[in-house]
């Protein structure tokens, strides 16, 4: 459990993280989101303790994190994969910090397993490819084989392997019932991890909710229809006052605010044949961006935001960003 | 937080590193080949120097005289030592696992400085017997006056420096700030201002000038030109010179953002 | 158009490039694909006229790169965003480029105004992050208006907004009939951008394909079926219904059915036969992941004994556990692990594969046998 109380960073005038009150939860895997310079790096240096806050406390199991005696064996944390130091190799790099916090030799053999790191354990970690070093720093976190875990861009650089692997690890630490805080800016790959999402923008919390209500709560919703009846079944909406638009190339109808099971029992009652009748939900990606559209556009001049320098140049793919979501929808997913 | 395990972790860190080896072997390799070469020459052109300088001639200071060079090589040693985990990113990794910065200071400091003093020993007990092996008749034994305190300040000296430069680019946090500025002060600034006469008594509160005074057996009357203080002032002069580093770098440890 | 032709590269005694021959199409984002250590980035530097073949040969629109007149106007590519002289300014850098290829001066703020850096065009590339470098590189490729682009893990760094705009932005320049071909190890980011794709495994060609074909064939979707009420009885007979039809029957954690080998217009049949009420009845398509997974598996397993010095850069495959595990479940075949979000399909957003349990077990201890999948 790691507990935010009131957490203040400032840099001079600016203010990176503003009076951040949350909890990391154990049992479920929590995404951290947020854009860039939002302030969510300077939130997790402050959990371990390499930032100072401004004011405010973060709480690591009830204790501060320099009142822990030995660190590691209560969080591990995957910040920087470069945090190591190059000229040692990847077994030395693992070894000290093990020493340091009194675990045992044959855990760094263990972790760097885990990791599939065995067969380049000798190795100057400099030669490691960002890959490697990522899982090199996922050795590291695992090390003491603590109750909270903090990822930082963890599947940077891996491989598709490497992504699915990674994410199982994650899922099944939480299933052990451990803290599992990650960062990351791909919202397919934390669609896919996480369960609760914490949300933050120019420093300040914008959501803390399970993954499923951020999505509802943040996103358009449809049903999809299809039917061999589909007039037939286009008149009965109508006369029921529902809205539905035709999708032209496909011959389906799209229902907005009204629940499949109203549909169905609709459809059953005047004894309509549906060859379709699906619940959507757009992307996490679409839902992420209305809900920080705002703390984008107020920093727009910012080099964070480049995003309105597209916006003028508004090209045929440019238009359509939310259809890309929703497409994205259709294609990657349902 | 267990000192002891953190010592055991500072010591892998520093023996798993090439550099530590390089360093410090070439420290010693200089230190005495420079001196050795040194000790020939003087031993040959004895008789061909004023008598004067006869007279001065401190058979136990040559034997270290590489040492002004081989400095050069513990001063990177230092340096790299707290450098290298600003550099690669390690100091985050580091801290993350002790975050009490005093343990973490201290016991990076203490590992590395005895290490350094151990090297420092050994290379001048080294370099003093094989230059008063090459030194033939003008060479001195290690049981006259001062001489045998003249050879453990030698070591002290290298574990003293090493220190220093820990300090200073614990409160840089930058190898290459700490090398630009620790070796053109230790090779031109003090040199310089040390033979100019108006800046020389400046010049006598450099921690390496300061400190060196303890490598000496025979005061430098000739030129009337005597620092205001005995080997063991200058060398208290060098250490709080260190010790302020240090005071420094601790303190930027603990307020700066890791 | 990219042409590659017979394609090798050999290292020593090892091939990185077998035999790889393809046609990258103007007017659509073509993804190419492969693990680790499959040979992608040499093939890219190939192409580049970076490395030179061992034999064979790949074409920019019918000429070596080499060959090409004025390279930065025809090609441009995203390789390693940290390949700028750090102590330069964005836009100095630019400008150097620009000078060196003829390009005007006024296109060098346009490329900085289109990727969003124009604010800090006078800064030194030194500060910046890794999403700042990754669109000047991109500025860069985009320099020389050029009609090939090649991008290699272009949303390296990057925010989700700028994650967003890469990806609208290969659409524009493919749309405007260039060649784009992007390497990526993101799948589900894949799976948004490419329209075709190139997956090679061990330096040869694995698929040339459409995306929606390439998952088609290397994998099999699912229908959701979910009974009125989640009346028990129904749900029985619906589930009997099917199997007698054929299908294949796995129950979902909110009390959904999953049907695999049944058309939907079949399964509403079924359903209606024996008078159960649909609440949802819904297509899904398994995710390039999965599809991916499946074809470089047996790629995997096929030249693992040839080839032990990528064996030893690449993740070990016997630890990459988890998701192995998954399928040796028999009754939740690896769809709660490969199965694309469905994020809000149901009141469940994840599949959290009833697997919580399997999974922790994986995570501690860890070898699976790959060859425990199927």
């Amino acid at each position: 459990m790691i507990e935010l109380e009131a957490l203040t960073k400032r840099f001079g005038a600016k203010t990176a993280v503003d009076n951040l009150s949350f909890q990391v939860k154990p049992g479920v895997v929590t995404g951290f989101l947020g854009p860039n310079g939002a302030g969510k790096s300077t939130t997790m240096r402050m959990m371990l303790d390499l930032d100072n806050p401004t004011s405010g406390t973060v709480r690591i199991d009830g204790k501060h994190y320099r009142d822990l005696s030995e660190p590691l064996k209560h969080i591990g944390a995957l910040l920087d994969a470069k945090a190591m130091h190059g000229g040692r190799s990847a077994y030395n790099n693992l070894l000290c910090l093990a020493q340091s916090n009194r675990i045992p030799a044959s855990r760094v053999g263990e972790v760097l397993d885990l990791v599939g790191l065995t067969a380049v354990a000798k190795k100057k970690s400099k030669g490691f490819s960002l890959g490697m070093g990522q899982r090199l720093g996922i050795a590291a976190a695992l090390l003491g084989d603590p109750e909270i875990l903090m990822f930082d861009e963890p599947v940077n650089g891996l491989d598709p392997e490497g992504i699915l692997w990674i994410r199982n690890l994650m899922k099944g630490l939480a299933g052990e019932g451990r803290t599992v805080f990650v960062s990351s800016h791909l919202m397919s790959e934390m669609a896919l991890t996480a369960d609760h999402l914490i949300v933050i923008g120019q420093g300040k919390l914008l959501a803390d909710m399970s993954m499923a209500e951020f999505i509802h709560q943040n996103s358009r919703s449809f049903v999809r229809l299809r039917s061999p009846q589909q007039e037939q079944l286009k008149d009965l909406l109508h006369a029921e006052g529902i809205a539905a638009a035709a999708l032209p190339d496909s011959g389906a109808l799209e229902v907005d605010g009204v629940a499949s099971e109203q549909l169905g029992e609709l459809a059953a009652r005047h004894g309509i044949v549906l060859h379709e009748l699906s619940p959507q939900r757009a992307s996490l990606e679409e839902a992420f961006m209305r809900m920080t559209a705002d703390s984008v556009e107020y920093q727009a001049h910012a080099p964070g935001a480049p995003a309105a320098g597209v916006g003028g140049q508004a090209g045929p793919a440019d238009a359509p960003a939310w259809g890309a979501g929703a497409e994205a929808t259709s294609k990657g997913g349902r | 937080m267990s000192f002891p395990a953190v010592l055991r972790s500072e010591w892998t860190k520093i023996r798993t590193v090439a550099s530590t080896v390089w360093t410090l072997a070439a420290a010693a390799v200089v230190t005495v080949g420079m001196s050795a070469l040194l000790c020939v020459f003087l031993n040959s052109q004895f008789e061909n120097m004023p008598k004067e300088q006869q007279l001065a001639f401190d058979p136990t200071a040559s034997s270290f005289a590489g040492m002004s060079l081989g400095q050069a090589a513990v001063i990177v040693f230092g340096v790299l030592v707290v450098g290298t985990e600003y550099s690669t990113g390690m100091i985050r990794t580091s801290l993350a696992a002790v975050p009490r910065r005093g343990s973490f200071l201290a016991g990076k400091l203490l590992v590395a400085t005895a290490l350094a003093l151990a090297v420092g020993l050994v290379t001048s007990f080294v370099s003093f017997f094989t230059g008063q092996a090459l030194l033939g008749e003008h060479s001195i034994g290690i049981g006259e006056p001062n001489v045998l305190r003249a050879v453990f300040g030698a070591g002290l000296y290298m574990a003293v420096i090493a220190l220093f430069a820990m300090g200073l680019t614990m409160v840089l946090r930058s190898s290459m700030l700490a090398l630009g500025i620790l070796l053109p002060f230790v090779f031109l600034l003090s040199p310089i201002l040390g033979s100019v006469d108006a800046t020389q008594k400046v010049a006598y509160f450099f921690p390496n000038v300061a400190g060196s005074r303890i490598m000496q057996t025979v005061p430098a009357v000739l030129d009337g030109s005597e620092p205001p203080y005995g080997p063991w002032g200058g060398f208290g002069i060098m250490a709080a010179w260190a010790a302020l580093a240090v005071v420094a770098g601790y303190a930027v440890l603990r307020k700066r953002d890791a | 158009m990219i042409e590659a032709v017979g394609l090798t590269k050999r290292f020593g005694a090892k091939t990185a490039v077998d035999q790889l021959s393809f046609q990258v199409r103007p007017g659509h984002v073509t993804g190419f694909l492969g693990p680790n250590g499959s040979g992608k980035s040499t093939t890219m530097r190939m192409i580049l006229g970076l490395d030179q073949p061992t034999s064979g040969q790949v074409t920019i629109n019918g000429r070596p790169f080499r060959e090409l007149g004025n390279a930065q106007r025809n090609v441009g590519a995203l390789l390693d965003a940290k390949a700028v002289h750090g102590g330069r300014r964005a836009r100095t850098h630019l400008l150097s480029i620009a000078q060196l290829s003829g390009i005007p001066e006024k296109r060098v703020d346009e490329v900085l105004a289109v990727v969003g850096l124009q604010d800090v065009a006078r800064r030194r590339t030194k500060g910046f992050s890794l999403g700042m470098g990754q669109r000047l590189g991109i500025a860069t490729a985009l320099l020389g208006d050029p009609r090939v682009l090649l991008f290699d893990e272009p949303v390296n760094g990057l925010d989700p907004e700028g994650i967003l705009w890469v990806r609208n932005l290969m659409r524009q320049l493919a749309s405007e009939g260039r060649t784009v071909f992007v390497s990526s190890h993101l799948m589900s980011e894949m799976a948004l951008t490419a329209d075709h794709l190139i997956v090679i495994g061990r330096g040869r060609l694995l698929a040339d394909m459409g995306t929606q074909e390439f998952i088609a064939h290397n994998s099999a979707g699912f229908a959701r079926v979910r009974a009125a009420g989640n009346d028990q009885d129904g749900r029985k007979a619906l589930a009997a219904a099917l199997t007698a039809a054929g299908g294949r029957v796995l129950q979902e954690p909110d009390g959904a059915l999953r049907v695999t080998g049944l058309e939907l217009p079949h399964i509403s049949d079924l359903a209606h036969g024996v008078g159960v009420r649909l609440w949802e009845l819904s297509p899904h398509r398994a995710s390039l992941e999965e599809a991916y997974m499946r074809m470089t598996q047996s790629s995997v397993e096929y030249t693992s004994t040839e080839d032990p010095r990528a064996e030893l850069w690449e993740p070990d495959p016997l630890a990459l556990p988890a998701w192995e595990d998954g399928a040796a479940a028999p009754e939740v075949p690896q769809d709660g692990f490969f199965a694309p979000p469905p994020p809000g399909a149901g009141g469940k957003p994840f599949l959290m594969p009833g697997s919580a349990a399997e999974l922790a077990g994986t995570a501690g201890t860890a070898p699976n046998n790959p060859e425990d999948t199927r």
